[in-house]
């Protein structure tokens, strides 16, 4: 069985070395994509604030982690693919023949159409060679605009002001990370910043960038003009899939997967941040673009590519946050579900903020700001589906119970 | 043989005095909230129970971590975090499902009980058989299998 896996992030390596031992017999190829070894984007911000060497970031430590585990290494960006025939045309000209592929192409950052963003010290923090590009211009003294408060811009922000930049951060939204936080939270969060020395915009939009005497200018909607050494874009991602487009795969934000993560066609499979895959919390179909989700999907798509019958549960989405030493984690529906009880509590004075959300005696969702002790009982509670029986009212009470409640209920 | 950390909640009286030992060990001070393995109290029932990581087979946190940072100790089985190559990102502390790796705001990187090596610290101090280190296939582990199956992503066919 020849097995080729497109893409070198965490949900294609986690495949490849899943294959290796799942399918002993089998020959499993990697297609990297990147002139670096495959590496984690999540460990981007502390090689930018100089915590860690570029090596640092790579997603496997031990001597030779490919080739010298049976893992054929072939550097090279995939342009087309044959389905019907089981070919991969990389951008070389070399082919690769499968009979199992995996797609982990991941996403790439997106551009909003204002003018001005081809300028060159406009950039994206997506991979290791946008960071290395991106040090030189930040720092003391360096004026530094982020576009961009979702997960992901909040996530480069930490670095951005650790590096004692002068930053100000735009969101167009009306609160920041409006994927993960609500109202309160993504408050909190911006006043939290702003204590800490982040200008942050709300409800302002970035609408043309310019260059003005070795700087850019950019002027926003709130009347604001900035001048800045350095513009990092985090306005959202898009699946890398065009590659496929000629296949007749089924694709609509991502490549489509049913719940073996398998495509429509039936030798061809997705995982990761490029695969639209269920939903845990709405049965639905969705990218959760995080790490987890990542080697989950890649895990059980190599499982099924080798012959096993694994059916995934679906994807929890969830994300932690450090926002200048505050830190912040979402769960699931954390918006709550319609006619669900909400049990919150807000400690402004302390920066700490819980929400649950439950439907009947099931939690569903959870925001929590200023808190890390046994954080991740908040998934088993919600993924395990544990019914709360009698802690539903002592939760209603006082939503900070979570952790007890867990231990309670699970260990007799 | 490995053995595994063997929990009897009935047996626990609540003194807390594991939490000290790790935290001791670990740590060099006797500070229960620097412990990895904490003692819930349920006053409204008189009952304590010992809580840390179980080492469990699905290991959450190695798998989610982006980068080796976490990686099992063959001689004890244990899942370890390496320090020097932790970045800090959390994201194990949300993929585990039990919530037993946590994040040490003093170091910037996360804790979770090591097993001391094949020794453990809290284990030595417990005065009840609350807590004992036993070979490994003994220790009733089937609870903690049960929840682990209920938050797994995977499931495989039953055949
Ligand atoms: C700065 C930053 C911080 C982040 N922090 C967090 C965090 O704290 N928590 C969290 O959960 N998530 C975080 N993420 C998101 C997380 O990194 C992604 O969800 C994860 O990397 C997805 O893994 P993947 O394997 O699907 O895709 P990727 O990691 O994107 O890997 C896909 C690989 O495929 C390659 N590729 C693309 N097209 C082709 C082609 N045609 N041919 C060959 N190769 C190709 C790409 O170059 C890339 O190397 C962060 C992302 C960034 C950028
Ligand atoms: S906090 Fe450390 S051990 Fe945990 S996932 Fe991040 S790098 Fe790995």
């Amino acid at each position: 069985m020849k097995h080729v896996i497109v893409g070198a992030g965490p949900a294609g390596v986690t495949a490849a070395e899943t294959l290796r031992k799942a399918d002993p017999d089998g020959e499993v190829t990697l297609v990297g994509g990147e002139a670096d070894p495959p590496y984690g984007r999540m460990a981007i911000p502390y090689f930018l604030i100089g915590n860690i060497a570029d090596s640092g970031t790579f997603l496997r430590k031990s001597d030779d982690p490919y080739d010298g585990q049976g893992i054929r290494y072939v550097q090279g960006i995939a342009e087309d693919l044959a389905a019907d025939d089981g070919k991969l045309t990389l951008a070389d000209g070399q082919q690769l023949d499968f009979d199992k592929l995996l797609i982990s192409t991941g996403s790439h950052p997106i551009k909003p159409p204002i003018d001005g963003l081809d300028l060159p010290a406009v950039h994206h923090c997506w991979t290791l060679q946008d960071a290395r590009d991106i040090c030189g211009l930040i720092g003391e003294g360096k004026d530094v605009v982020l576009m961009g408060a979702g997960f992901i811009g909040c996530i480069i922000m930490e670095a951005l002001a650790l590096s004692g930049s002068n930053l100000t951060v735009i969101e167009a939204q009306d609160r920041m990370v409006p994927r993960m936080m609500n109202k309160t939270a993504g408050d909190m969060i911006a006043n939290w910043c702003r204590s800490k020395g982040v200008n942050v915009m709300t409800s302002a939009k970035v609408t043309g960038v310019a260059e003005d005497g070795g700087k850019l200018s950019i002027t926003v909607d709130n009347g604001e003009t900035l001048p800045a050494d350095l513009l990092v874009v985090a306005t959202g991602v898009r699946s890398n899939m065009d590659f496929a487009s000629g296949s007749g795969i089924d694709m609509d934000i991502g490549i489509k997967v049913d719940d073996h993560l398998q495509s429509s066609i039936n030798s061809i499979y997705a995982a990761g941040d490029v695969a639209q895959g269920p939903d845990f919390s709405t049965g639905g179909w969705d990218v959760h673009a995080v790490q987890p989700t990542s080697v989950d999907h890649g895990r059980i798509a190599a499982l099924n590519m080798a012959g096993h019958d694994v059916t995934y549960q679906g994807s929890l989405n969830m994300n932690v946050l450090d926002t200048v030493g505050l830190i912040s984690c979402s769960f699931g529906l954390w918006q709550g579900v319609e006619g669900g009880d909400s049990s919150e509590k807000v400690d402004t004075a302390n920066s700490r903020y819980t929400l649950l959300n439950f439907d009947g005696d099931l939690l569903v969702g959870a925001v929590t700001l200023g808190r890390t002790d046994h954080i991740g009982v908040l998934r088993g509670l919600i993924q395990s589906r544990i019914r709360l029986r009698g802690w539903k009212d002592k939760l209603m009470e006082d939503p900070n119970l979570f952790v007890e409640a867990y231990v309670d209920l699970t260990r007799t | 043989m490995v053995k595994a950390l063997h929990i009897v909640v009935d047996d626990c009286t609540g003194c807390q005095q594991c939490e000290m030992a790790c935290s001791y060990k670990h740590e060099g001070v006797f500070n229960p909230a620097k412990s990895r393995i904490k003692v819930f109290e349920f006053k409204d029932q008189g009952r304590s129970v010992p809580y840390t990581c179980t080492q469990c087979s699905d290991a959450w946190c190695m798998q989610a971590c982006p980068v080796d940072a976490i990686s099992v100790n063959t001689q004890t089985g244990a899942k370890e975090v390496s320090g020097d190559l932790c970045v800090g990102c959390k994201v194990c502390t949300i993929a585990c499902p039990f919530g037993t790796i946590n994040y040490n705001h003093t170091s910037g990187k996360v804790d979770k009980c090591d097993l001391c090596g094949g020794e453990p610290a809290c284990v030595e101090i417990c005065p009840t058989p609350a807590l004992t280190f036993i070979d490994a296939e003994t220790t009733g582990m089937e609870k903690m299998r049960y929840w682990a199956e209920k938050t797994d992503q995977g499931q495989t066919a039953q055949t």
